[in-house]
């Protein structure tokens, strides 16, 4: 029987920071339509690990395998199935909420499809006015739009939930619901408890109050 | 994952981004006509004494002008988590790095050749060095800009990078400076004023090739933490 490669696999990851052990030997597995909550106190390197995960860091040790290949050898196929969606949510504040969701789905798009995302975050009406104009949960709110139009395969959510109301983050469990449905996959960190079948937790933690050195 | 990561879109995009904050662009500008004015009240207004130092005070200001708006140019992305986005695009940096650097020409270096007949006026430049003084802004500001942008990627990620950032710049800016305003000297002083033009537009051409790829790599590693 021939084991079909998981969609995301790593292999003992570490991270270094002024020699600071930040992720200490990380495995884990991601598979098709999986959703995978990283969670562990402050500081325990969740935005790290998401971070090395989405290649916008170098780990120190330890490989990454998309598919059963090894990420140089795949990585522009990798980073154009991935979305990453991080705690500074890339929303301009000059631009407007429209202006900023077609930027950031990062393909043509008409109107229509773009209004359509902005009322399911409930943003009917604020289409075209400047994000500063919006409060902290309506500018997340937009960049969460995206979720909604993205094709990406894997998805890596950043403590998603900040600032969102309840209708907002069961909105986001929504998306996430769908996504997983249709085969692709989430890794999220959060605090939060999701209520969802599909989630596995993987735990971090603390390498330096643990005292691990 | 941000895919329209062309040069046409990242230039269209933050020329859009630039007009929203239209004050911001002024400021370099009307910093450039008002140094300059002081030459005149502070030194003397005898003209024939200024026409000799008028192209390297216009040069000098144009210099400090676009320092003062180089610090903006990663500055927001960065912030706001735009920069990271790019960086895990799969796509390379290097035309869209490209595309913000000419957005900033456009609203800093371009204004400024525009503007510069008018100090020519107010420093008595002579006549047959107004269009060589504007050739050489015109091609020497897209250096500028060029090594702004690298001193702006280097410290993209301190709180108060803008004067480390002038301090990294200002000794790339020398020979830009030295054949900038010798290209409207030569013109004042009847000689041909094409040489330095050239080799402005030499420094431009390995600018433009070399520099994008040296900002890509020093984003890379500025935004490490």
């Amino acid at each position: 029987m021939v084991v079909e490669p998981s969609l995301l696999s790593v292999k003992d990851l570490c991270f270094e920071r002024d020699d600071i052990q930040v992720i200490d030997s990380v495995c884990l597995d991601v598979s098709d339509g999986e959703i995978l909550q990283v969670e562990g106190p402050n500081g325990s390197g969740k935005t790290t690990l998401l971070r090395l995960l989405t290649s916008a860091l170098t780990a120190t040790h330890g490989d990454i395998y998309y598919q059963g290949r090894h990420l140089s050898e795949c990585r522009f196929e990798y980073l154009s199935n991935l979305l990453f969606l991080g705690h500074q949510s890339a929303v301009k504040m000059t631009l407007t909420a429209e202006e900023n969701l077609s930027w950031m789905v990062g393909r043509p798009i008409d109107c229509e499809e773009l209004l359509a995302a902005l009322d399911s975050v409930q943003l009917t009406g604020y289409s075209d006015m400047p994000c500063y104009r919006l409060s902290a949960g309506q500018q997340r709110r937009v960049a969460l739009a995206r979720l909604l139009l993205s094709p990406p395969k894997i998805w890596f959510l950043d403590e998603p939930f900040t600032a969102l109301d309840r209708q907002g983050v069961a909105l986001v469990e929504q998306c996430m619901q769908k996504h997983v449905d249709g085969g692709g996959s989430v890794v999220l960190s959060t605090h939060q408890p999701i209520a969802m079948d599909a989630v596995r937790r993987y735990s971090l933690v603390n390498q330096l109050s643990t005292g691990a050195n | 994952m941000i895919s329209n990561m062309g040069f046409l879109a990242f230039l269209r995009r933050d020329l859009r981004l630039i007009n929203r904050r239209r004050g911001e662009v002024a400021s370099p500008l009307i910093f450039f006509l008002m140094a300059a004015t002081f030459v005149p009240l502070g030194i003397t207004p005898d003209a024939e004494l200024l026409k000799n130092i008028a192209p390297g005070i216009i040069w000098v200001m144009a210099l400090l002008a676009t320092l003062l708006s180089a610090d903006s140019l990663f500055a927001s992305d960065y912030q706001d988590g735009s920069l990271e986005q790019m960086l895990i695009s799969p796509q390379l940096l290097v035309m869209p790095v490209l595309g913000k650097v000419t957005a900033h020409w456009l609203t800093t270096g371009l204004p400024l050749t525009l503007v510069s007949p008018l100090l020519g006026l107010l420093l008595s430049l002579p006549t047959a060095g107004y269009l060589p003084m504007m050739a050489g802004l015109a091609v020497g500001t897209g250096c500028l800009s060029l090594l702004a942008a690298l001193g702006a990627a280097l410290t993209v990620s301190l709180q108060k990078g803008s004067l480390l950032l002038t301090l990294i710049v200002m000794p790339l800016y020398m020979p830009i400076i030295i054949f900038g305003s010798a290209t409207a000297q030569y013109s004042i002083e009847g000689l041909a004023w094409s040489g330095p033009l050239a080799i402005l537009g030499a420094m431009l051409a390995v600018a433009i090739a070399l520099c994008p790829l040296a900002i890509v790599s020093v984003l890379r590693l500025t935004t490490i933490n």
